[in-house]
């Protein structure tokens, strides 16, 4: 069953003198039982706004929030069973660290060893056990987020939001936090919803990733699933490091097939086994298509397209080769070293099968091959 | 500060001790009046030596006035309860109805809201004495004229908008999260706001009070009006020492020495712990 069910979940933000903000539209979304979902976008997507909309500080405009079964967006925020570490911290100042984490134990009416014996638990997990007697305005940021992670995890809810957790916390820790609260939850099932704008954080964590754009959910599936099959062009280019080559195409019918041709420099033949009906009937129907390739998938070194070199960056264990081909940015990246200098020609291969095919609207019609 | 010079620490005591005298000066004078003589004080040139006496403060307490032209009945101890009374009462009904409208204003986004808390500021705007006259008629219909009731309501005039004012401020600089894990922790809103906005808010709310409070004791004109004698506050009450055979200088000066104390007290007491608080604040929001 699942444990978390948003429907049609609709925010509207209105002030007067101003015109309505649309912050979430139309949102669906099913989180299963022991699930780590990450809301993944730029910021002003509507992803925070989501998260206090199922903690309940926000109402909802339309649509509905059941959690374990319970129709939560009608209760106030303490009957929700949700726990929530916020972006800001918001840890209380007159209490101790130690008092801030187990204030939250407060209401389960726990013994006083079992509530000791549990900040001690999360205080370890998180690294904070040495500052647990200060005060919250005595410690640093990310000591703070990481007090306001603890108090969070400490409780025993239904749910657990976390507002961009490891936002202030430095790269190794942050790496070492994340394997350490990954393995905390699954081994307590517990459900969690975490808000980032961090992509690596995003798979780092998630089981899935739900990718935000205007308010509108634009994906909402596994890591591999949102590279590999990229539901829209938004999507494609946003998911990814270094981003998708993006190109215009067009296209033209040939034998059976369809040429994509991208001005007079590239030509894909997309024919058989790489062309099911749909995407066929739909190429048919359209003249001008953008088709995208991942800079992990081009050849660099053999192939048919001749790029200028514009820059070429050796990072350590890859090479980002940026190239010029009739006025088109082409960036690949291999894992070798690449022998070439800016002004070089060099050739890159593109082959039709690692394309992925998007319609005038951004919708995918083809997928690139899963490998 | 250890940076500065020798010099520079010099000619900082020096203009220290002179911004001092000018401010002090005209307090340490009253001071040195209420032990003097009406006769001690009208000599010229006036001088800083001379034989104290305590006859102007036993004739406040004691309430007996004598003057050239013969005993006259002063109730200024009555007029200080008066005041302690009154004041207390404004601020007590003034924070009670002013923390929580801040708190609204503060957090919460309404119809007209903005609208209300700036006419509740415009209170202030509006000279006492155009308020008074139709207020006095009011008064005289409804039966609040010379209560004790009638006059802390007419305080809030002056009580109401600083409190709230002040206190929307802090409530604002508060972040709201803090409220809000507060709440997701199993707490309604309403124990949010007594257990953790107030009490960040405290010293906000404490500086509020006070300030009101001082302007509530200050306050002349609408006790003048609204209030006769037994009801009226020291400020009022000083008028009786403007008497037939002359003003009372030395008792005057006594007077206000009395009426000043409990303030200044109230302040001194206060301005350490706001202080104090106001270090506390600084929540990262």
């Amino acid at each position: 069953m699942d444990m978390l069910e948003l429907r049609g979940i609709d925010k509207v933000y209105r002030s007067r003198g101003k015109p309505p903000v649309h912050a979430v539209r139309a949102l669906d979304m099913a989180v299963e039982k022991g699930e780590i979902v990450a809301l993944l976008g730029s910021s002003g997507c509507g992803k925070t706004s989501t998260l206090r909309m199922i903690a309940g500080f926000e109402d909802v405009s339309a649509g509905s929030i059941a959690l374990g079964g319970r129709r939560i967006h009608e209760l106030p925020p303490a009957r929700r069973k949700v726990a929530m570490a916020f972006e800001g911290y918001s840890l209380y100042p007159p209490l101790t660290v130690r008092e801030n984490i187990a204030f939250a134990l407060k209401s389960a009416q726990l013994s006083r060893s079992e509530v000791t014996r549990r900040v001690d638990e999360i205080a370890r997990l998180v690294e904070i056990e040495d500052i647990l007697d200060k005060y919250p305005r005595a410690i640093s940021g990310g000591q703070q987020q990481r007090v306001s992670l603890a108090r969070a995890l400490v409780r025993d809810a239904d749910l657990y939001l976390l507002d961009e957790p490891m936002g202030q916390l430095e790269p190794q820790l942050r790496a070492v936090l994340r394997g350490r609260i990954k393995s905390l939850l699954a081994e307590r099932r517990m459900t969690a919803i975490f808000v980032t704008h961090d992509q690596t954080e995003a798979s780092a964590l998630a089981d899935r990733i739900a990718v935000m754009e205007g308010g509108v959910l634009q994906q909402f599936a596994s890591e591999k699933e949102l590279k590999g099959r990229p539901a829209n062009l938004f999507v494609a280019s946003f998911i990814g490091e270094p981003p998708m080559n993006l190109l215009d195409a067009a296209v033209t019918p040939s034998n059976g097939g369809f040429h994509l041709s991208v001005g007079t420099d590239m030509v894909f033949d997309i024919s058989g086994a790489g062309l099911d009906g749909a995407a066929a009937k739909a190429l048919a129907g359209t003249p001008q298509v953008r088709i995208g390739i991942r800079p992990q998938k081009i050849a660099v070194g053999a192939g048919d397209v001749k790029v200028k070199v514009i820059s070429n960056q050796w990072l350590g264990d890859q090479s980002h080769v940026a190239g010029d081909c009739g006025g088109r940015m082409l960036i690949a990246v291999t894992p070798g070293r690449v022998a070439a200098r800016p002004g070089d020609i060099v050739p890159f291969a593109l082959e039709p099968r690692h394309l992925h095919i998007f319609d005038g609207d951004g919708t995918c019609i083809r997928h690139a091959e899963m490998s | 500060m250890e940076h500065s010079s020798l010099a520079g620490r010099i000619f900082r005591g020096v203009a220290l001790t002179l911004i001092l005298i000018f401010f002090m000066f005209p307090i340490v004078w009253i001071f040195l009046m209420s032990f003097q003589t009406n006769e001690q004080i009208l000599r010229i040139p006036p001088r800083i030596l001379f034989e104290p006496t305590l006859a102007n403060y036993e004739a406040l307490i004691s309430g007996q006035l004598r003057t050239a032209a013969g005993n006259l009945q002063i109730s200024f101890m009555r007029n200080l309860f008066n005041s302690v009374v009154l004041s207390s009462a404004a601020v007590v009904l003034a924070l009670l109805l002013g923390v929580p409208a801040a708190y609204a204003f503060a957090r919460f986004k309404f119809r007209l809201g903005e609208s209300i808390a700036f006419t509740l500021l415009s209170f202030r705007f509006a000279p006492p004495l155009l308020v008074l006259l139709p207020l006095s008629l009011y008064y005289q219909e409804l039966g609040l004229n010379d209560t004790y009731f009638g006059i802390v309501w007419v305080y809030q005039l002056i009580a109401l908008p600083l409190i709230l004012w002040i206190v929307r401020g802090y409530f604002e600089d508060i972040s709201p999260d803090i409220e809000h894990a507060y709440r997701l922790a199993g707490h309604s809103w309403r124990e949010a706001f007594t257990r953790i906005a107030v009490p960040l808010a405290g010293p906000g709310i404490a500086a509020a009070g006070l300030l009101s409070f001082i302007f509530c004791w200050n306050n002349f004109v609408f006790a003048l009006i609204l209030a006769s004698a037994d009801k009226q506050p020291v400020t009022v009450g000083a008028l009786a020492f403007v008497t037939a055979s002359g003003i009372q200088y030395g008792q005057i000066a006594a007077a206000i020495v009395l009426s000043v104390t409990p303030t200044l007290l109230l302040a001194l007491y206060a301005q350490r712990y706001l202080v104090e608080g106001l270090s506390l604040g600084a929540v990262k929001g």
